[in-house]
This record gives structure tokens, sequence and C-alpha cells, in this order.
């Protein structure tokens, strides 16, 4: 289980890593908490020839509040999430999923630029940044670019990034206050992936669904932004009807794969599941 | 095809002793830990990032060391279980709550555990039950079925906190 051989780069500022990236060509890749990166060249299922480490960046840390949004820098990890004043007042579900992300140690490292960046189905933040509707922020060559996470994904490992380009901050529109929200993740096991996950953050008045927004983890090869299924609660009383409406509705845009966490009927099945619990536990929280 | 990739100097803290040394870029902490350094207690389970056993502490966080690259820990302070008994060389709370509740049984987990319980403790001196199993779902144990690990991390915390350990009625 021995990576192939590289050279390291430990940049000190984004234009430096930008400058190795155009330098180096396609054979460099960002190295963030290495937590995907990794465990795929001691597969060798990537053998980088650079590594250029965003570590040490301090322009790439931290939570931020800019006006009624949350600007999360690439490099923050998934345990300073779980830290963060800004993202439990703002942001709870975030906290509520990196909680449910891999364990301790592999949340001390991973970052929530690399696990958007990546483009492993099975990563649960691109589900959340979809349903909060989230912006990338990018840099490279040609300057600063932004892309919506909806827009974002276009296959498994396939993302909007392009070659010598860096994520550098996710922008996440801060919901309104005494929104509803919650991530329910089936796994096989403590630190697993998810057979199936979906995400829900929703606002009501006077027990009458307000706004409904939902995402689906590892129900495809690419996250999903299920917009009609939270269409499908808003202005109903979240009752057994508009519950199933919704969960037959995201149902009908998964594909998951079928792997070692189930057969296609099964993921889907449970993917229905995990809606309709996301939602209850969202609208119990609702204020 | 890459050009061999020549070796780079790095130089650690390593339980309070400057460390360094010369590594290809691609060799792994744990390998650093336990060829270069010859500190072996550090132990490698699984190599896919799931065991935990390779557990060391760097820059006050738990990390796998099968899963971090020596470079990466360039100019880090790393704590390993060699690092973890008392100055004076007695068993640290931790460790004596290892060898009074029976936290191991083969012992193979057991480095990981503490030092994965070190820092779990330093950051919640107090932990219940579930935060402490919350706290080493990282590390994985095949003998003891976790209970009595979890028994000697409530004793280290209670000592340390300077209370009575008291066991939970079954
Ligand atoms: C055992 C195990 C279980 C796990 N379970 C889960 C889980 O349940 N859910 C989950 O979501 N994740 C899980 N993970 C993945 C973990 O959260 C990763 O840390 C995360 O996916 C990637 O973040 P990273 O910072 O480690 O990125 P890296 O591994 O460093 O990078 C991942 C990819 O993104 C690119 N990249 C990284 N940062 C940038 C950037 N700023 N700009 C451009 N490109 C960039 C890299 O080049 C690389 O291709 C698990 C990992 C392990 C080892
Ligand atoms: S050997 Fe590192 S996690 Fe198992
Ligand atoms: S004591 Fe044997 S693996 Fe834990």
């Amino acid at each position: 289980m021995i990576p192939g051989p590289f050279t390291y780069h430990r940049p000190g500022s984004v234009a430096d890593a930008l400058k190795l990236l155009a330098e180096l060509g396609d054979e460099a890749r960002p190295l963030a908490g290495g937590h995907s990166l990794i465990p795929m060249m001691k597969l060798r299922l990537a053998s980088p020839e650079h590594l250029i480490d965003l570590h040490g960046i301090t322009a790439l840390k931290g939570v931020v509040r800019e006006g009624d949004r949350v600007v999360v820098r690439a490099m923050t990890t998934q345990h300073e999430l779980l830290g963060s004043d800004v993202i439990a007042s703002i942001l709870p579900i975030l906290k509520e999923t990196s909680l449910l992300i891999a364990d301790p140690q592999i949340r001390y490292c991973g970052t929530l630029g690399g696990n958007v960046a990546n483009g492993d189905p099975g990563n649960d933040m691109p589900a959340l940044m979809q349903l909060l509707n989230a912006d990338f922020l990018i840099e490279g060559p040609d300057g600063q670019r932004t892309v919506a996470a909806r827009d974002f994904y276009q296959g498994a490992y396939f993302t909007a990034l392009e070659p010598g380009e860096i994520l550098t901050a996710i922008s996440i529109p801060g919901p309104a206050s005494g929104h509803g929200y919650a991530y329910e993740k089936l796994k096989r096991k403590v630190g697993d992936y998810a057979t199936a996950a979906a995400g829900v953050v929703m606002t009501m008045e006077g027990g009458i669904v307000t706004s409904c927004s939902i995402g689906l983890t590892n129900l495809a090869d690419t996250p999903l932004w299920a917009q009609e299924a939270g269409e499908a609660v808003v202005g109903t009383s979240l009752d057994d009807a508009a519950l199933k409406r919704a969960a037959d509705a995201a149902i009908a845009i998964m594909s998951p794969a079928a792997d070692g966490r189930g057969p296609v009927e099964y993921r889907k099945h449970v993917g229905g599941i995990m809606v309709q619990r996301a939602l209850k536990r969202a609208a119990a929280r609702a204020a | 095809m890459a050009t061999q990739a020549k070796k780079t100097q790095v130089s650690m803290k390593v339980n309070g002793v400057e460390v360094e040394g010369l590594v290809e870029p691609r060799t792994l902490l744990v390998h650093f830990i336990r060829e270069n350094l010859q500190l072996t207690g550090t132990h490698i389970g699984c190599e896919t990032t799931h065991c935990g056993a390779c557990t060391v502490d760097l820059d006050g966080r738990s990390v796998k060391s099968c899963t971090v690259f020596a470079v990466q820990a360039d100019g880090s302070e790393i704590i390993t279980i060699e690092g973890i008994a008392n100055a004076d060389g007695t068993l640290s709370a931790l460790q004596e709550g290892f060898r009074m509740m029976h936290g191991l049984q083969c012992g193979f987990c057991t480095p990981g555990m503490i030092t994965r319980a070190h820092r779990l403790l330093q950051e919640n001196p107090n932990p219940s039950e579930e935060e402490i199993r919350f706290g080493i779902a990282g590390n994985l144990c095949r003998c003891t079925g976790y209970q009595n690990i979890v028994k000697a991390i409530q004793y280290a915390a209670a000592k340390i906190n300077g209370t009575e350990y008291q066991e939970a009625a079954e």
C-alpha cells in the first residue's frame, strides 16, 4: 500500500499554488486533507507526479460571515466546522452532517473544500451544498469565477473544476432563522459512506410548509438536488400523502449503483425512507 | 514517466525530542515513525484508514498515520504511545486505566486507543459513556467488545479530575 512516487510542494499562498499548478500541468494535483486522495494513491487509482499541499496557506482557513451568507474557506476541516459558533447558529445542518462523516481522526484532516471538490458520489457535503444553493469560489490562471453547487457536478469524479484551478471557498446563503433541518444517513456502520442519505431545510408557518429544499447523497453518480420532491410538500401540513409524494418524486430521480451497499431497488427504497425521515425531523425543528 | 522523486529532509518533534530524517515524499508517517525512528509501538492494522491502530497525535489532532505523508508532518509536534507515560516513567492515568479495567486483550489496538483517548480527554475532560464511544469510533478492537476500553477511559478521566471512579451498575 505504498503510493507511486511524486514530488511534494508546500506553497505559502494561493498565487504560488496557482503558479505551481500552471507550471507542472496535468500531472499536478492539489492536496487538502488527503483523506480521499491518499487512499486512492495507495490503491494506485491516482498517481499524480506532483502534490501541491494547500496546508500552508492560511488564507484558505476559517469560517466568516459576509452579510447574510456564510463563507467557509476551502481548507477548513470537518472538525473545525464542528467547533464553529457561526456554523452552529446559522447552519446547524453542517454540524449535524459533519458528525455523520467518517470518524474523529478523519474529521480532523478532511476539509470542506476537499469534500466538495473530490466528486465522489459518496461524499456527504455536496448534496448539502446543493440543497442550500451554495456557490463555489474558484481561482485559476484566468482569475476568479463562481460556480453554483447545483451546476458543479457532472459525473463521478467529474466536476466543473478545470486543471490548474483551486476551489478557494464555499459561500452559503444563511437559511431563514427558525428554519427546520435534518440530515438522515443510512450507513452500514459508523464511519461508512452512505447507503442512502437525504438532507432537508424547510420553513413552516402555522403548521404549513412554506419552503423546502431536499438534497440526496450516493443515490446517483452525482449529488442530487431533488427540486420537485421539495416543492411537493410546500403548502401541505406534511401529512402522510405529502410525505409519500415527496419520497416518490425523489425516488424518480435516483439512479444509484449496485454495490456492496445493496442492489439498486433497495437503495432507492431506503433513499425514499431517508427523505421521509429527514422531512419529519426537519418539520419538528421548524419554529 | 516520473523522474524518481528526490528524498527530502524532514524534521519534527516526536515525544518532546527533535528528530530528523531523509524520506521519499511518498513515505507514510507511520513508516517514518516505525522504521526511521524505530518507535514500533504505533501499529499498522489495515493500511486503509479504517482501524485506527496507527493513530498518533499530530499538532493536537488525532490522525491515522497510515494516511499522512511524513513530509506533511514536517515541522509538527507528534505524540506516539511511547510518549504517553508520565515523565518519571510511571504509568499515565490512561495507561493505568487500561491496566486496571482490563482494557486490552491482545493489545494490538491499544496504542491507537490510548493516543486517541489522550486527545479525547484533552478536549473533553469529563466525557459521558456515549461521548467516549463516539470519540473512539475510528479505532477498532477485535478482542474486548469495547466495554472495558470505555471503562478504562472513564477510570482515567476520574483519576485526572481527582474524583473516585464509579463503575456503572450493569
Ligand atoms: C475511511 C474513510 C471514510 C470516509 N467516510 C466519509 C463519509 O462518510 N462521508 C464523506 O463525505 N466523506 C468520507 N470520507 C472522505 C473524507 O471526508 C475526505 O477527507 C474528503 O472527502 C476529502 O477531503 P480532503 O480534505 O481529505 O481532500 P483530499 O483527499 O486532499 O482531496 C480530494 C480531491 O479533491 C481535490 N482538492 C482538494 N481540495 C481542493 C481545492 N481546494 N481545490 C481544488 N481541488 C481540491 C484533490 O486534488 C483531490 O482530487 C471518508 C474517508 C475515509 C478514509
Ligand atoms: S493502519 Fe492506519 S487506520 Fe488501520
Ligand atoms: S485488544 Fe486485541 S484488538 Fe483490541
